[in-house]
């Protein structure tokens, strides 16, 4: 059996949803004069575990199922979800759904045929979720030892690994039907470090739509653990972050978080297509400086924020977002797509069958510039050296984001010198990639940890970076 | 939308038949909560109708012991044929869990044997029908637009209604359930000025429909904080009194709430960690957590683990009080439970605030501007620069620049940054605004001094 026949037939045999209950819905969707309908089957488990106290204690497993049905008439949405997956809840919700177009006599039929899926970016032998659970708490258990015996100061460990199966199928008015199916896993370590002074906390993880193998290969877990520790103890010499503008260094991978808040939201085409954007009209302008090139890419294989197919059902892409400080594209889902004339580009997502899909992020990332990283920070008098961030947030309309550091160091006569507590960075997401002086050649993906929110949806994203220089960034301690 | 007693006496036994599954595979203990919810949501932009959403979910959690083995598992399969292998399937996840001796359900003593009616169910207002929605948000959506014409776009209004009915049982004896209701109303207009754009927002939730601000005047207060935004700018580096207005006052409870639950305090993530009976706040700050307001955003007549909910006084007076505690982790700590432990379906309780909110003090917001020769009102903070374990608070700001009590320009690319316990012992003025517009309230707040970044 392949993975693309797999959701298909789970929803035809257990639900008893066929290719003609299908088409029989998306008749009823579309009963008025609606543009556009289609359907989200979803059936997800999610498997989770965590540590505390060295062992294993807790244990969770959900499973949740449910469709929408999404009705398009012009700039109108209807959607109705039901976690009843029957041909009558379908039909009802369908009807549902369509009340947002003008009535109409027409009779109209659907005939679906099963698509042809973009990619296979994830197909695994042994997903996560059938790893044992044996197997799991052994992990767990050896992230806490590796974490305690690297310092007496490491108090407490907290360990966790939330594995998930998600089985997607689509069906559009069009006539698309598509499936997917998508594991996804994450292992996170959190460590609080105590010494005379205080406490302090330490975090790190990844994953990505991994089997279970990868956090054992090259004992990735183990450096989890220790790298969550590590920034717990750093942390306890951290000194007062300094307030104000300055120079800000961000190092490889995760701090790419930069991008997501800064530019990746204000590009996504609901807001663009409303004007509500800081970014609206600005396609061809420049908005970067010429060293920056950034990229949202849903193609990499096994990455936390790729997908086959976006939840509409359209293959992702490769969506250049700046090119050479030029701006180039916007995000797009079909319905922003269709009304602002665009193509759509892979990126209508939504958490799950309870909410209608909207323009997302994938994995979005800098590609790497010609600097040496070293030469960056010798580069700056003084300013701040920001490796991980804990989370950002962005006001899309005036374009102001935030990101907040979780490890970062005073960078004094072109060296790396003390930590320092914890600061939110705030700046303006149009200017703030203008002041980009250099880029390093050393650009990483994050390990795979990052979750997204917007209207109140999460979706599993990336982002990458190489080590950059940016001037006049406001850095928000508490030393004036 | 009403669901029907014989509705909620279905799930009542849906629970019981979950609970003896559990018990026959072995589990020596459990419970099981249930929740059922009707939804609707209507949204226009600029007048036409943008998105119209009708939900209907029910979801089952269930929580078995072995001993003192545990484990957790969510559903939303209610069927005969899949409950049977859903509490088999449970039971041996908790199997290879270890086990830890202070597991399992509350002491049957401390069970709640009343459930009182706190009114958070409005029988009255039954499903709105799609249009009426609809025309709520147009009402509140106009009247922001009409109040100026630098209001030229918007992020829309939305109207959205919910009413669900959660039950709980445990194999104690114990078997309870309540009803509630919601309605919110909000719109986001945006303003431009000099080609520069700002958004704000306002809103109204409430328990019972007719409690709602009215859709014009929700439209109007949007409009007004919208525009005082317009014509921002960065203000120098500093050191300053900070204002936080009501809505953004709340987050500094939120935080603090973070700091006094269970979980926080036994995984030592808590910066407030071992100072019970301490002095954490000046001397006029009284904080409380009441799960027994009616028709309260956060009140429930029973928690999570069917303990009665209860007032419980956190801050009296600048000293801390009591923690929020659930059984385990006040079984960890060496108190009693507090009333407050919480669940979502999918997840094992924890504990959580009910209603908490800071008491109101004397002064009036304008009074607390007054007092002012320069510094900050805070209307918005953004980001997540908060340690809950050192406290350290640094977050990005939005609001106004107060010079000699009166205010001068909107302010933004700005951080404010401090301590929390620092910030709490500041606590200068405390204003007499307390509304209750969500589970965490509290009224305008002047905190003594911040480091404000900016230019």
């Amino acid at each position: 059996m392949t993975t693309t026949a797999l959701p298909q037939q789970l929803f035809s045999d257990r639900y008893g949803v066929s290719e003609r209950a299908l088409e029989q819905a998306l008749g009823s969707a579309l009963a008025r004069r609606a543009d556009y309908g289609d359907l989200y089957f979803e059936h997800a488990t999610t498997e989770a575990l965590s540590l505390e106290d060295g062992v294993v204690k807790h244990t969770s497993k959900n499973t949740s199922q449910g469709v929408g049905v999404r009705v398009l008439a012009g700039e109108k949405t209807g959607y109705a979800y039901s976690d009843e997956v029957t041909v009558g809840a379908l039909d009802q919700a369908a009807r549902t759904a369509g009340h947002i177009a003008a009535a109409s006599s027409e009779d109209r039929t659907v005939n679906v045929t099963p698509a042809v899926r973009g990619h296979d970016l994830y197909a695994l032998s042994a997903p996560p979720i059938q790893a044992p659970l044996r197997d799991k708490i052994a992990l767990l258990e050896a992230i806490d030892r590796e974490a305690r015996a690297l310092d007496p100061r490491v108090k407490s460990v907290l360990a966790s690994i939330v594995v998930e199966q998600k089985l997607v199928m689509i069906a559009t008015s069009d006539g698309g039907l598509t499936s997917d199916v998508q594991p996804l896993a994450r292992v996170q370590v959190t460590c609080i470090a105590e010494d005379a002074n205080g406490r302090q906390r330490g975090s790190f993880g990844g994953g990505g739509r991994h089997p279970f193998q990868f956090f054992l290969d090259g004992d990735t877990h183990l450096r989890y653990a220790r790298e969550a520790a590590r920034e717990a103890l750093t942390n306890l010499d951290a000194v007062d972050a300094p307030a104000g503008e300055m120079t800000v260094v961000l190092g490889p991978g995760w701090p790419g978080i930069l991008l997501h808040e800064a530019i990746g939201h204000g590009l996504e085409g609901d807001f663009n297509r409303k004007g509500t954007s800081a970014f609206s009209n600005l396609l061809g302008k420049r908005v970067a400086s010429e060293l920056c090139t950034v990229i949202d890419d849903g193609t990499i294989p096994n990455r936390r924020g790729s997908l086959n197919v976006d939840d509409e059902g359209t293959p992702t892409e490769r969506t250049v977002l700046i090119e050479r400080g030029i701006l180039r594209g916007y995000l797009q889902d079909r319905l922003n797509a269709k009304l602002m004339g665009m193509p759509a580009t892979g990126n209508g997502r939504r958490e799950s069958y309870a909410h209608a899909p909207m323009p997302r992020m994938t994995n979005t990332f800098m590609v790497a510039g010609e600097s040496d990283p070293e030469d960056i920070i010798r580069s700056v008098d003084r300013g701040l050296y920001a490796v991980s961030f804990g989370g950002g947030q962005v006001d899309i309309t005036s374009g102001k984001f935030v990101f907040s550091a979780s490890e970062a160091y005073l960078i004094e006569n072109g060296k790396r010198t003390r930590p320092v507590k914890g600061a939110t960075l705030i700046g303006n997401g149009p200017d703030v990639l203008t002041r980009i002086g250099m880029v390093g050649h050393d650009q990483r993906l994050d390990e795979g940890i990052g979750t997204c929110g917007k209207d109140g949806q999460s979706v599993p994203v990336g982002v990458g970076l190489p080590t950059i220089r940016i001037d006049g960034l406001v850095v928000g301690g508490t030393q004036a | 939308m009403s669901t029907t007693a014989a509705r909620a006496d279905e799930l009542r036994s849906v629970l019981q038949e979950t609970l003896d599954h559990a018990s026959a595979a072995g589990a020596t203990a459990a419970d099981v909560v249930a929740a059922e919810s009707l939804a609707l949501s209507a949204s226009v932009r600029l007048g036409e109708v943008e998105k119209l959403t009708d939900a209907r979910e029910k979801r089952l959690g269930l929580r078995v012991f072995v001993g003192g083995r545990s484990a957790i598992a969510g559903t939303s399969d209610l069927s005969k044929r899949s409950l049977r292998r859903f509490a088999v399937e449970t039971v041996e996840l908790a199997r290879v869990t270890a086990a830890d001796p202070l597991n399992g359900l509350p002491d049957r003593g401390a069970l709640a044997t009343e459930a009182p009616d706190l009114d958070l169910y409005d029988t009255g207002a039954t499903i709105v029908a799609p249009d009426d929605a609809l025309q709520d948000a147009r009402t509140a959506e106009a009247a922001a637009l009409e109040a100026d014409p630098r209001l030229d776009n918007s992020e829309g209004a939305e109207f959205s209604q919910n009413a669900s009915t959660i039950a709980y049982a445990s194999t104690l004896g114990f078997d309870g359930g309540y009803r509630r209701s919601s309605f919110h109303l909000g719109v986001q207009p945006v303003a431009t000025a000099d080609g520069a754009m700002q958004r704000d927002y306002w809103y109204a939730r409430a328990r019972h429909r007719t409690d709602l601000e009215d859709a014009r005047s929700i439209g109007q207060r949007a409009a007004a904080r919208t525009l005082r935004r317009l014509g921002a700018r960065k203000v120098k580096t500093q050191e300053a009194p900070v204002v936080f207005e009501p809505e953004v006052a709340a987050s500094l409870l939120g935080h603090l709430a973070g700091a006094v639950t269970g979980q926080s305090l036994y995984r030592g993530t808590s910066f407030l960690l071992g100072r019970l009976g301490e002095t954490i706040a000046a001397s006029g700050v009284t904080v409380v957590d009441d799960g027994r307001l009616q028709r309260g955003h956060g009140s429930r007549p029973f928690d999570a683990e069917g303990l009665p909910t209860r007032r419980n006084v956190v801050v009296e007076n600048g000293h801390l009080r009591s923690y929020l505690l659930d059984t385990y982790s006040a079984r960890r700590l060496e108190l009693q439970p507090t009333g407050n432990a919480a669940r979502a379906v999918d997840g094992g309780p924890s504990s959580s605030p009910t209603n908490l909110y800071l008491e109101a003090g004397q002064h009036s917001p304008d009074d607390i501007i007054g007092s002012i020769d320069r510094g900050l009102l805070v209307t918005e903070l953004i980001g997540f620069g908060v340690n809950q374990v050192t406290g350290d608070y640094s977050r990005g700001a939005a609001g106004l620049w107060i010079e000699h009590g009166e205010v001068t320009h909107a302010v933004e690319e700005i951080t404010i940054a401090g301590n929390l316990l620092d910030m709490f012992r500041d606590i200068e003025m405390i204003g007499n605004d307390l509304t209750f517009r969500g589970s965490i309230a509290a009224p305008t707040v002047k905190i003594g001094r911040m480091t404000i970044a900016g230019s």
